[in-house]
């Protein structure tokens, strides 16, 4: 059985939005491979508790990969260094005996920190709230085999439709563009018939309100891609490009 | 008080029609005079705000996470249940309707569940009219799975991210009205209480988590939707967040608690690794189909499987239930490994966990099979144990999973505060004492999509419309209490952490009031409940200050909670004094050692009433009648 490591962690504390913050140094001892990433900071935080310390803010939920509210740096790379997973979805024998582990919020202008690793995402709602959604009410729809779909665009739609909204695609970005999380929502949608009516109201809407949020605009670096818990694809970028390309030369017209 | 269930008269079948017509409706110019809280945005709250709010009702909701989305929903993996016999395999309502009141070993209410039952399929159009990606065959049409046992197949699922693709799909309605304005969003807010007002449900309190303001809200209903209490016991499959205390506070304003004992514990579940463990992922139960689940005959035999012979190995599901081997209903299933672990026969490093083997499915499918078929669950035990499950048996252990107990409703969803209701997880109602996989979903849409939106519009229309302010002396109250809470919460200022205390907590639930449970054994679970509550406002240690994000303060609060809520568990654990379903008692065994339900004695809710702190709650009886199945003793040898 592998043995169990002492680690160094250089973490973001901040204390409110208003504080500047800092990075400080703490001690992880006796951490063992089998330990979560997050539970790593659980036994940390313990620790800072007992020293009568403020522990580590840090979002997390459902650990398990699909809530999308846990999310930092983790030396350098959103979610650390594994591909297609969550921070929560990260064991500690990734790492090895004597290691720093730097550990920083999500840094993006519409993502403001709140507390050391908690950052506002609520941007993300808000485009969602702007056109994210097929215009249905309860209770009208028809059979839901009334429309065949064919395997492929499901597949295809629920590709997309995996993504988790945790902003790791906007932390890894430099531009801190939202194209990656906007595009598999646009995507999700418009693969369905059902989605395709308000195809070109929902491209315009929801880069509209991306603009507003402050997000940076897209120079296809693929950092995004690369970096999604979900591995969301850069087709679903050239999609939106060609929903919103249309839907701006429709209403032009 | 005298319990109503309101459960409407007539013929099954036509029980929901006939009411729907009855309920007095709401003038839709009127609609938008009415105020409407919802607590929660999981399948039960968000797709209960947006119905509301496309009837034209403003619509306040809440949730502790940053974000709508986040809700506990998100989490579910398998599927959603409906009755639309696509697979034509001889579904219908009545089937899906008698399958759930059996496997709820006949402690729900028939009329509740027909009806649950009965939207089963409107849910499904709706889902897919949203845009919700479920399977499909290569002709166009959805697909469906038998799940967990079922002997019809009628799962609806999308990849192994059901609830996910549900959630974003009530999410993505309820974030249209609130780009409507007809909804406004709360995130980061804690309900810490339910304001009273002439006896009736009139707003809430909550507590915001970034800066810890206290804020009121008023309206003419509060719906809560906030889920299943399962992390009692610490360890669970459920979300970190994921608590009880909405449904606690609720209790102490009067809603009474419906069979609080009744929880779900699931079998196939990642086991725990060492006491830094913080929660337990769920693995499918489908892995029971094709993997066999064995320990050693042995005790204390601590050999590598590898190295354990055939025949010194106990099949022990193969060998007890010889017609449903290890396909056993998930209570048997974990009961049987607890029993094992306890005979000194459980493997891996901890000795807490059994095995359950590919071994033969692979050489008899081969592994492309095997592969195709559970390829993502076998991935993802490898990312959190290490081990690859091609090669070596995975270890499984059961967990906490679901609460079947949950607020008393009516048949109108409706607690006993009126204009207080409880949609989704969070009431009693539909799973009896057991809940069947891929039922809570259904169960949640069915609540918020379409039972909710006709039986709000009947209290509403009957309820004398005055308007009240947060002004009123009841919220100034409620608020003042939450501040205290919060300051005596905070000046305890003790040398154990929050956490230590849940595990504590979660400890005893386990051992006695876990997947069995005894006359001594609860008990002692009173009494150690009880010190532990004490020993809790003496030497708890919360950093920080009210006035900040501050996730020690959110879970003290929580966890204060857990340790009352704990305590009725075990006392309803102890009235019960038969086995049924998720409950088993051991003073009701069968001879070979099964479940024995006693429907003389025990075919009731137990609805409790909260008396005042540290006062025995009252019991209350809610008769359960079947007119329409007869009640049977379940057999799996
Ligand atoms: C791992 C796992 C897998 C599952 N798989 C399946 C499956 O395949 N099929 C199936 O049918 N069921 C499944 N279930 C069960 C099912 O997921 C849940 O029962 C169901 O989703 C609960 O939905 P809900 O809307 O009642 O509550 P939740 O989704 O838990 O939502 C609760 C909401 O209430 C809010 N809340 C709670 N307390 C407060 C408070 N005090 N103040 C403010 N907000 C509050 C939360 O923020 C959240 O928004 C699974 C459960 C788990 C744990
Ligand atoms: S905590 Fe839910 S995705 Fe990590």
């Amino acid at each position: 059985m592998a043995k169990n490591m002492n680690l160094k962690l250089k973490v973001w504390r901040q204390k409110n939005k208003e504080d500047k913050g800092r990075f400080q140094i703490y001690d992880a001892t006796n951490v063992s491979p089998d330990m979560s990433f997050l539970e790593m900071i659980d036994v940390v935080n313990e620790e800072l508790i007992k020293k009568g310390e403020d522990p580590i803010a840090i979002d997390h939920d459902c650990r398990e990969g699909i809530c999308g509210s846990c999310g930092v740096y983790i030396n350098g790379r959103p979610h650390g260094p594994l591909r297609e997973i969550t921070t929560c979805q990260l064991y500690m024998r990734h790492f090895h005996d004597g290691q720093t582990i730097v550990i920083e919020p999500w840094r993006a202008a519409a993502f403001p920190v709140i507390k050391d690793l908690i950052v506002d995402r609520s941007a993300f709602d808000r485009i969602i709230a702007a056109g994210g959604f097929i215009s249905v009410n309860t209770g009208g729809a028809p059979d839901a085999n009334a429309i065949p779909i064919t395997k492929d665009d499901q597949e295809w739609s629920l590709d997309a439709a995996e993504c988790i909204g945790c902003g790791a695609c906007v932390a890894a970005c430099k531009n801190a563009s939202a194209m990656l999380f906007v595009s598999a929502k646009a995507s999700h949608l418009v693969r369905l018939p059902q989605g395709k009516i308000e195809r070109e109201r929902r491209a315009l809407a929801m880069v509209a309100q991306m603009e507003k949020e402050g997000f940076g605009s897209c120079t296809n670096t693929e950092a995004c891609s690369a970096e999604c818990p979900k591995g969301i694809s850069m087709d679903a970028i050239a999609q939106l490009r060609r929903e919103y390309f249309k839907a701006n030369f429709k209403v032009r017209k | 008080m005298k319990l109503e269930s309101k459960v409407p008269a007539g013929g099954l079948s036509q029980k929901w029609t006939n009411h729907k017509f009855n309920l007095k409706l709401v003038n839709p110019a009127n609609k938008r005079k009415y105020d409407v809280i919802v607590v929660g945005t999981g399948l039960a709250g968000a797709s209960a705000a947006a119905s509301l709010a496309e009837l034209g009702y403003n619509v306040k909701i809440f949730c502790f996470q940053d974000s709508p989305r986040r809700a506990h929903s998100i989490a579910a993996q398998g599927g959603i249940n409906a009755s639309k016999n696509y697979p034509n395999d001889g579904d219908s309502t009545y089937r899906l309707f008698y399958d759930t009141i059996k496997g709820g070993d006949y402690r729900s209410r028939e009329a509740n569940v027909y009806r649950l039952a009965e939207v089963s399929n409107n849910i499904i159009d709706q889902c897919v009219a949203q845009g919700v990606p479920f399977a499909r065959e290569y002709g166009g049409l959805l697909d469906n799975r038998s799940f967990g046992g079922a002997q019809v197949s009628r799962t609806f699922y999308a990849r192994g991210e059901t609830g996910q693709q549900l959630l974003l799909g009530a999410y993505s309605a309820l974030m249209r009205q609130v780009g409507l304005k007809q909804v406004q969003m709360f995130t980061r807010r804690e309900m810490l209480d339910v304001v009273l007002i002439d006896g009736k449900a009139r707003g809430i309190v909550v507590r915001n988590l970034i800066n810890g303001d206290v804020e009121s809200y008023a309206a003419d209903a509060v719906l809560l939707c906030t889920g299943g209490y399962g992390n009692v016991f610490y360890l669970s499959t459920n979300a970190k967040g994921s608590n009880g205390t909405a449904v606690w506070r609720a209790y102490k304003k009067g809603a009474f608690f419906g069979n609080p004992c009744f929880t779900q514990i699931h079998p196939t579940c990642i086991p725990v690794s060492g006491s830094y463990q913080s929660k337990l992922t769920l693995m499918s139960e489908s892995l029971r189909n094709d993997g066999r689940i064995w320990v050693p005959k042995n005790p204390g035999d601590k050999r590598a499987p590898g190295q354990i012979p055939e025949e010194e190995r106990d099949y022990f599901l193969e060998r007890k239930y010889p017609s449903f081997g290890n396909l056993v209903p998930r209570d048997v299933a974990s009961r049987n490994a607890k029993e094992m672990v306890d005979a000194d026969k459980g493997v891996g490093s901890t000795g807490v966990a059994v095995y359950l083997d590919f071994n033969d499915a692979i050489k008899r499918l081969g592994r492309d099979k095997i592969e195709e078929k559970y390829g993502n669950l076998f991935e993802m035990y490898e990312l959190i144990t290490a081990e690859d499950p091609y090669h070596v048996p995975m270890r499984i252990y059961p967990a906490s999973h679901y609460t079947m107990g949950g607020l008393w409703v009516d048949y109108n969803l409706m607690t006993t505060v009126p204009g207080l209701f409880a949609l989704g997880e969070c009431n009693f109602s539909d799973h009896g004492a057991n809940r069947l996989g891929a039922s809570a979903l259904m169960q949640g849409l069915a609540d918020g999509y379409f039972v909710i939106p006709y039986t709000l519009g009947g209290y509403l229309a009957e309820m004398k419309k005055e308007k009240v302010s947060t002004d009123h002396p009841a919220f100034k109250e409620c608020e003042e209490n939450i501040k205290q809470n919060v300051r005596k919460l905070l000046s305890v200022k003790g040398k154990r952490t929050v956490d230590d205390f849940h595990r504590e907590l979660g400890n005893i639930m386990w051992n006695f009031v876990g997947m069995s449970r005894s006359e001594n054994g609860l008990k002692t679970a009173v009494e150690k409940i009880r010190t532990l509550r004490e020993e809790f406002w003496n030497d708890v240690y919360i950093p920080g200050s009210n006035e900040e994000l501050n996730q020690s303060l959110e879970k003290a609060g929580r966890v204060a909670d857990f340790l009352e809520l704990g305590e009725l568990m075990a006392e309803d654990a102890l009235q019960r004094r038969e086995s049924c379903g998720g409950h088993f008692r051991e003073e009701s065994q069968t001879e070979e050692n099964e479940a024995k339900r006693d429907d003389e004695n025990f075919a009731f809710v137990a609805a409790w009433e909260y008396k005042g702190q540290n006062v025995k709650p009252e019991l209350h009886k809610e008769q359960l009648v079947f007119e329409n199945v007869q009640p049977s003793q379940r057999s799996y040898k």
